[in-house]
């Protein structure tokens, strides 16, 4: 042999992980969050499924987008899912977004060395009433954030947010500054943008599109009245609201 | 190791306390710290006897799966009559790919699973959803574990008047589809059984659905080299769980006959 | 100072058959304050009078949601409540985890009375001093059921236990046939008049003393109530709408309760001189 690879024993390992591709994002704004990912679930070049969420509702102002290894993933959501059960359980009330994130955090960094192979996004409103976004990797190192991408097409989707979110390479007019937060308006045209991109030139991702919108305790619903496919999954009327809206991507 | 019970827990060591001055439950002991054979336990680090792919999709009426009923010992068609499909319990039915002994402990673990929720004697039964998410759990667990459970497995069933199809396999990996596919079958069918069955489920026959299967499972065998031309085609609906008889796939070679290295041309 | 020769141990019979342990522990469910369930077609609710230890002191706790549908009413030692609780809790995430199913409601009840029942029988243990009433639905619609620390458990359209709960079961008893087609507000009417029957005569039902668990579709006074109608505790101003709701009693001179209710005097004789008594203060530890 070439190489000599007689000389040492070879043992071939069980690989426990797989990649299961698509994207995710999240983008605060002033007194809203906007969480979306793509549905296409994936190994290699086969779609297993058009339709795996990937975005979770926690409370009604957490809302936790997962991406990577779906196995993971899944798990994840589900032991995080248990942990705020026993919260309610002992407060009899929510868990606030920050401690969620710690919460996260902590439990991934649990699994330092046998990692949840998946990257978060945890989106939503802090109790000051703020839209926050989270992002972490796998082992919990973790961020606030006004915006994050992840997964498959991360590389195609955060330089755009950057210049679209954080303005970069980007002059303001004369005599004037970048706004500090969108409308919700431009948020969701952004992410819906970003997505129909990302499916053109990723593999990866498309199919379909979950976009999760966190808003602020008071405000108003003003910029979500006229969209399609538009549906509540709040439990409270009087407090922050979550919504979902579900769009098509291209499937081929 | 001997069959004396009394030399099990304290190997002798005459040179230490040979007369037992300490109390029992804290005597020191020369025994290895630990066992020595541990090193050779044997986990499934590959497939050994496996069966090929499984097709599933849902229908008017329910679900329907099918596998045809070769065990193969690597390139040799080691067994030639086994069953891949499995009912649990009276609404569901479960498909299997990959390693046919890890299949069998699932089934005792299944099997075991349904007398004990029997025992209960209640209203409550565990339909096709919970035996996926059981299924999951184990899987994952077992992965997690380093010592995996070497199978892609499907999930089919129909309760309560709702179809339910699912995958699960070795990684713990999940997810729904109304038409899916193990193995070879991932790659060469799924493009068929898409085009047929994805937003027609509720149209689609049993009729129309058999030979969708009897057609895909005709181009498996064609193709996959690792497959048989003899299948069960099983069904769960609101009568519950159907697994036909064996099925044989009707072939054709005669466009082989004009073709150089097949048939009984020699040169 | 002991009462019989039998009872300090819990695994050896009485001469009668008894198990002295066992039945004391049925005492301490006695001593809790009253908890009270019935059942509709529809829902099934639950009514507790809180007690605290003093005018300076909060309420305690007396029911307890274990997951979206199973929820309890205690009465006895609130420690071993909760440790109990915290059980049925880890049994019903137990089933949501492996199954993705909620844990049927009579199979959680079961598993807690086996796990009290084994309290009766080892060497070296005690059994719970605590009973449980608890509502649950399920694809057969509402149930309520009662845990006592003896390890049985039983079905029921309507059960009290605790303090002079006999009072309040006198009450179901004259009126449970009518409970299966009440509506949720009536249910809750008949609830809080059954949990009235067991208050000294001083007392009444306020929205600090009386704690109000819901199973099943929203009422007129809730909102907010997801489809499913998940187990719901209501406390404090929320429950003044159903207090308003009950029938004054008939006669309110605290000087001569036997004409308010003769049933429970029968049932259970005022007792002999509260000494500077309110037996809705807790006793200490």
């Amino acid at each position: 042999m070439p190489d000599g690879s007689f000389s040492h024993p070879q043992q071939r390992q069980f690989n426990p992980y797989s990649d299961n591709g698509g994207t995710i994002l999240a983008i605060a704004g002033a007194d809203f969050t906007v969480i979306a990912g793509d549905t296409r679930q994936s190994e290699g070049y086969s779609i297993q499924t058009r339709y795996a969420p990937k975005v979770f509702r926690l409370t009604d102002r957490a809302v936790l987008a997962v991406n990577g290894f779906a196995a993971d993933g899944n798990m994840f959501v589900k032991k995080v899912k248990q942990r705020l059960e026993w919260y309610r359980h002992a407060h009899a009330k929510d868990m606030p977004l920050r401690a969620i994130a710690r919460l996260i955090q902590t439990m991934l960094y649990a699994q330092r060395f046998f990692p949840y192979y998946v990257y978060n996004i945890l989106g939503g409103i802090e109790e000051d009433g703020s839209g926050a976004v989270y992002s972490f990797d796998p082992v919990g190192s973790y961020e606030r954030e006004a915006c994050r991408a992840a997964g498959a097409a991360q590389s195609l989707v955060q330089p755009f947010l950057d210049n679209q979110i954080y303005f970069k390479n980007q002059a303001a007019a004369p005599n004037q500054s970048h706004p500090a937060h969108l409308p919700l308006p431009d948020v969701l045209s952004i992410v819906i943008d970003s997505f129909t991109s990302a499916t053109e030139r990723h593999i990866e991702v498309g199919d379909g599109l979950e976009i999760y919108v966190v808003l602020a305790k008071g405000r108003s619903a003003q910029g979500l009245e006229g969209a399609r496919g538009i549906q509540e999954l709040s439990t409270k009327s009087d407090g922050d609201r979550v919504f979902v809206i579900r769009r098509e991507l291209k499937k081929d | 190791m001997d069959h004396f019970p009394t030399n099990w827990g304290r190997p002798r060591n005459d040179a230490y306390d040979a007369y037992n001055t300490y109390p029992l439950h804290q005597r020191p002991s020369n025994a290895p710290t630990h066992d020595k054979f541990a090193d050779a336990v044997q986990r499934t680090q590959q497939p050994i006897v496996t069966g090929t792919s499984v097709l599933a999709i849902m229908y008017k009426d329910g679900i329907m799966m099918a596998a045809d009923n070769l065990a193969s010992y690597g390139s040799l068609a080691r067994f030639k009559s086994i069953q891949r499909l499995h009912a649990v319990g009276s609404n569901t039915v479960l498909g299997a790919s990959g390693d046919m002994s890890d299949f069998q402990h699932i089934q005792s673990l299944l099997d075991a699973l349904v007398t004990e929720e029997f025992t209960h004697q209640d209203a409550n039964t565990l339909g096709p959803a919970e035996i996926h998410e059981y299924l999951a759990r184990v899987m994952y667990a077992r992965r997690s574990k380093m010592n995996p459970l070497w199978n892609a497995l499907l999930v089919g069933g129909f309760k309560d008047g709702k179809r339910f199809l699912a995958y699960v396999d070795l990684l713990g990996v999940t997810y729904t589809a109304p038409s899916l596919a193990t193995g070879y079958g991932a790659h060469i069918a799924i493009p068929l059984l898409r085009q047929a069955v994805d937003g027609r489920q509720d149209t689609l026959t049993e009729e129309e659905a058999r030979k969708l299967l009897h057609d895909c499972m005709r181009v498996l065998f064609y193709r996959d080299a690792r497959s048989l031309d003899k299948y069960q085609v099983a069904t769960v609906t609101d009568a519950g769980v159907d697994i036909s008889d064996t099925i044989k796939i009707d072939t054709t070679w005669d466009f082989a006959e004009g073709i150089r290295g097949y048939g009984a041309q020699t040169q | 100072m002991f009462r019989n020769t039998y009872d300090s141990d819990n695994t050896v019979f009485s001469p009668q058959g008894r198990l002295h342990q066992v039945e004391y522990a049925l005492e301490a469910v006695k001593q809790g304050s009253a908890a009270v369930g019935l059942r509709s077609k529809t829902h099934s609710v639950l009514l507790a009078l809180k007690r605290s230890s003093g005018e300076l002191a909060s309420y305690q706790q007396k029911m307890y949601r274990i997951d979206d549908h199973v929820g309890i009413a205690i009465a006895g030692l609130t420690s071993d409540a909760r440790v109990l609780s915290n059980f049925m809790r880890q049994q019903a995430m137990s089933s949501r985890m492996v199954f993705n199913r909620p844990i049927p409601v009579n199979r959680l009840v079961s598993t807690v009375a086996d796990k009290a029942q084994v309290n009766t029988q080892e060497y070296g243990r005690r059994p719970y001093g605590v009973g449980f009433l608890v509502i649950g639905q399920d694809k057969s619609g509402p149930h309520l059921y009662e845990f006592s620390p003896s390890g049985n458990s039983y079905e029921y359209y309507a059960m009290s236990i605790g303090a002079r709960s006999q009072s309040a079961k006198t009450y179901l008893e004259k009126h449970y046939e009518s409970f299966a087609d009440c509506n949720l507000e009536e249910l809750i009417k008949h609830g809080l008049h059954a949990l009235r029957e067991t208050l000294q005569q001083d007392k009444e039902l306020t929205i600090n003393n009386t704690s109000i668990g819901i199973i099943g579709p929203a009422g007129v006074h809730e909102k907010d109530v997801p489809p499913e109608g998940p187990f719901r505790l209501l406390e404090g101003e929320t429950i003044d709408v159903y207090l308003k709701s009950m029938v004054p009693k008939r006669s309110e001179e605290p000087s001569r309760p036997a004409t308010t209710a003769p049933a429970e005097a029968a049932a259970a004789p005022p007792p002999a001189a509260p000494a500077a008594g309110d037996e809705d203060v807790q006793m200490a530890e």
